[in-house]
C-alpha cells in the first residue's frame, strides 16, 4: 500500500490513476479517526461502513473503466446541520436527536455525484449558535493542537476532523463568522461564499439572509477545488445565484501581482498584539510579492456586532419555531397542543438557543422592532456601503480573522456578550453577503496558529483565493 | 427601559419566553435577564447614529420572486416523512388537543 496523500485533489488524482484505491484512502482515514477520535470528539456520527462500501464501489467502477466523478474516493466530513436522507441529522440538539431526513442538501447531492465520500457528521454548536462548540448537547469538540483549548464554532467538529487528519476536506456553515474563526483557531484554511453562492437547501437555517455553506480544507487549492464542486445555482433554493462558477483553482495559483490590498485605518480595536503582528507581517508578505497596500476607512465596522446581534437572532426565532414537536424531533406531551409546545421547546433547546430565540422575538414584538429590529437593517445598509465604497479604491480588504487564538475551555461560555466578541471581524462580511477566507498565517500566543482573513467585494471569489494563495505561498516560505 | 436602568426587565423576560413558547422557571427567567441585559446594554451604540432615510437591507440581494413551470416534480415520500414525526395516525401528523384544557 502506497502513502495516502494528504490533500483532496492529490487523492482524487491518485485513485483515478490507480496508484492507489478508494478503499485504501478510506481505511487510512478511519484508522485515524479510530486512534483519536475519543479525545478529539470531532464527530456526532462516524459513516464508517457507508464509507467503505462506497469506496469499494468507486474501485470497482475503475477497474471496469467505467467514468468517475472528479472528487472519487476524497472523504469529507459534514457539520451536522446538513441534511443526509436516512443519516441522522442532529444540529446538535436534543430536539433533532436521532432525527432522520427524508431529503439530502443540495451540497450533499453534489458531492456525492463528484464522487466524494461523506466520512461522517461533525460536531457543532447547538443549530450554529456559538463561537467555540461549548454549546453542542453533545459534549464539546477539543482543539486538535491543544486538547485544553476550544477548537472555535460553530463549526468546531469540521475545523477539527481536519486539522486532526480525520478528512482531508469538510464543510461548514457561516452566519457569522462559523467557518472562519474555527478555521483560524485549528490552523487551517476555511472559506465563506458570496451569499448565494451555494446552495442552502437542506441546511438547517439559523439566519437565513445570513447563512453560507462553506470548505474547510489545508491547502488555499483544495478550498478553492470544494468551493467550485459545491456551487452554483439550484432551483430549490430562490436566494440563490444565477451565474456561472469560474475556476476558483486557477486564481488561487495566479499570484497578487498588481493587486490593490485594502488595510483597514479604523478596524476595532481588541486584537491581541501577536495577532496583529501577524496581519502586518501579512501586508509585507503580500506588497513583497507583487501587491500595492491601499488605507481604506470602514467607519460604520464597529456597529456590526449589535446589528449582528439583533438580525441574527430575530431570524432565528422565526426559523426555529418548527420545532414544536409536531413533525419531526422531540416531543414531551402535554394535555394541549400550547403546553406541548412549551414544554418540547425548553426541553430540547440548550441554554445559547433559548438566549438567542428570546433575544430575536424581544427585538420583533410589538413596542420595540423599530427600536431594534428596524434600526439593525438600517445598520446593515450603512456596513454594506461602507465595504461598496472601499472597493472602489481595492480589490481585497485583509484584517486578522478571530481577536484571540484558541482560548481554554470555559473561559468565556458564560459570558455571552465576550464569546460574542470573538466574532467582530468575521461578522461585517455575512451582513454585506461578500465571500471571506481565514488562511493560517504564523503562530501567536502559547505557539497557536493565528488566521488571516481575506475579504472581497460580492462574487469575488476569485480575487480571494489570489490572495488567500499568496499568503499560504508566503507562510510556507517563511517557516 | 426599566426603573433599574436594565435595558429587559424580568417580566419583559416571562413575556417573551411566553410569545416565544418556552416553559422557562423563575430561575432561568432570572439568569437570562441578567445575561440579556448585558447584551443589550451594548445595543445602546447604535442609538447614536443617524439613520435618516437610510432604507432598510433584509437580504444581500434584492429578492424577485422565482417562478418554474408548472411541471410535475418528486416530492418527499410521505411514508419517509411520517416515519420521523413524533406521532402519527392514517397518513397524518397525530397532536393534542388544540383547543386547550385552561389550567
Amino acid at each position: 500500500m502506497s502513502a495516502v496523500p494528504t490533500t483532496a485533489s492529490a487523492i482524487a488524482a491518485a485513485i483515478a490513476s490507480k496508484q492507489i484505491s478508494a478503499r485504501e484512502v478510506i481505511d487510512s482515514y478511519l484508522a485515524q479517526i479510530a486512534a483519536r477520535e475519543s479525545d478529539i470528539h470531532a464527530f456526532n456520527l462516524v459513516m464508517a461502513d457507508s464509507a467503505r462500501a462506497q469506496a469499494d464501489a468507486i474501485d470497482a467502477d475503475i477497474a471496469a473503466g467505467r467514468p468517475v466523478g472528479p472528487l472519487a474516493g476524497v472523504p469529507i466530513a459534514l457539520k451536522d446541520n446538513m441534511c443526509t436522507r436516512g443519516v441522522e441529522t442532529t444540529c446538535s440538539s436534543k430536539i433533532l436527536e436521532g432525527w432522520k431526513p427524508p431529503y439530502d442538501a443540495t451540497v450533499v447531492t453534489k458531492l456525492r455525484e463528484a464522487g466524494a465520500i461523506v466520512v461522517g457528521k461533525t460536531n457543532l454548536d447547538e443549530f450554529a449558535m456559538g463561537s467555540s462548540t461549548e454549546n453542542s448537547a453533545f459534549g464539546a469538540t477539543r482543539n486538535p493542537l491543544d486538547t485544553s483549548r476550544v477548537p472555535g464554532g460553530s463549526s468546531g467538529g469540521s475545523a477539527a476532523a481536519v486539522a486532526a487528519g480525520f478528512a482531508p476536506v469538510s464543510l461548514g456553515s457561516d452566519t457569522g463568522g462559523s467557518i472562519r474563526q474555527p478555521a483560524a483557531m485549528c490552523g487551517v484554511v476555511g472559506v465563506k461564499p458570496t451569499y448565494g453562492r451555494v446552495s442552502r437547501y437542506g441546511l438547517v437555517a439559523y439566519a437565513s439572509s445570513l447563512d453560507q455553506i462553506g470548505p474547510f480544507a489545508t491547502t488555499v487549492a483544495d478550498a478553492a477545488l470544494i468551493t467550485e464542486a459545491i456551487a452554483g445555482h439550484d432551483v430549490h433554493d430562490s436566494t440563490s445565484i444565477p451565474q456561472d462558477v469560474p475556476s476558483f483553482v486557477a486564481a488561487a495559483a495566479q499570484g497578487v501581482k498588481g493587486m490593490r490590498i485594502g488595510r483597514v485605518t479604523d478596524l476595532p480595536e481588541g486584537a491581541e498584539p501577536e495577532v496583529q503582528a501577524r496581519l502586518d507581517a501579512a501586508f509585507a508578505a503580500l506588497e513583497a510579492a507583487g501587491a500595492t497596500i491601499v488605507d481604506v476607512q470602514l467607519p460604520s465596522l464597529s456597529y456590526a456586532l449589535t446589528a449582528y446581534y439583533l438580525i441574527a437572532p430575530a431570524e432565528a426565532s422565526s426559523n426555529l419555531a418548527r420545532f414544536d414537536g409536531v413533525r419531526f424531533g422531540l416531543r414531551v406531551n402535554a394535555a394541549d397542543t400550547n403546553a406541548m409546545y412549551g414544554a418540547t421547546r425548553a426541553a430540547g433547546f440548550g441554554d445559547e438557543v433559548q438566549r438567542r430565540i428570546m433575544l430575536g422575538t424581544y427585538a420583533l414584538s410589538a413596542g420595540y422592532y423599530d427600536a431594534y429590529y428596524g434600526k439593525a437593517l438600517k445598520v446593515r445598509r450603512i456596513i454594506a456601503e461602507d465595504f461598496n465604497r472601499a472597493y472602489e479604491s481595492v480589490d481585497a480588504i485583509l484584517t486578522p480573522t478571530s481577536p484571540v487564538v484558541a482560548f481554554k475551555f470555559g473561559d468565556k461560555v458564560d459570558d455571552p456578550m465576550s464569546m460574542y466578541l470573538c466574532d467582530i471581524y468575521t461578522i461585517p462580511t455575512n451582513l454585506a453577503g461578500h465571500p471571506g477566507m481565514s488562511v493560517p498565517f504564523g503562530t501567536g500566543a502559547h505557539g497557536l496558529p493565528v488566521g488571516i482573513q481575506v475579504l472581497a467585494p460580492a462574487l469575488g471569489e476569485e480575487a480571494m483565493f489570489r490572495v488567500g494563495g499568496a499568503l499560504e505561498a508566503a507562510a510556507g516560505g517563511a517557516q | 427601559m426599566t426603573q433599574s436602568g436594565s435595558p429587559i426587565s424580568a417580566a419583559d423576560v416571562a413575556k417573551v419566553a411566553r410569545l416565544a413558547r418556552l416553559d422557562i422557571n423563575d430561575a432561568q427567567i432570572e439568569h437570562f435577564t441578567e445575561q440579556l441585559g448585558k447584551v443589550m446594554a451594548h445595543f445602546a451604540d447604535i442609538d447614536a447614529l443617524n439613520l435618516d432615510g437610510v432604507v432598510p437591507m433584509t437580504q444581500p440581494y434584492p429578492l424577485v420572486n422565482v417562478m418554474r413551470e408548472d411541471i410535475e416534480m418528486p416530492t418527499l415520500d410521505t411514508d419517509e416523512v411520517l416515519a420521523a414525526a413524533p406521532a402519527a395516525e392514517e397518513r397524518r401528523f397525530r397532536v393534542p388537543p388544540i383547543i386547550g384544557i385552561e389550567g
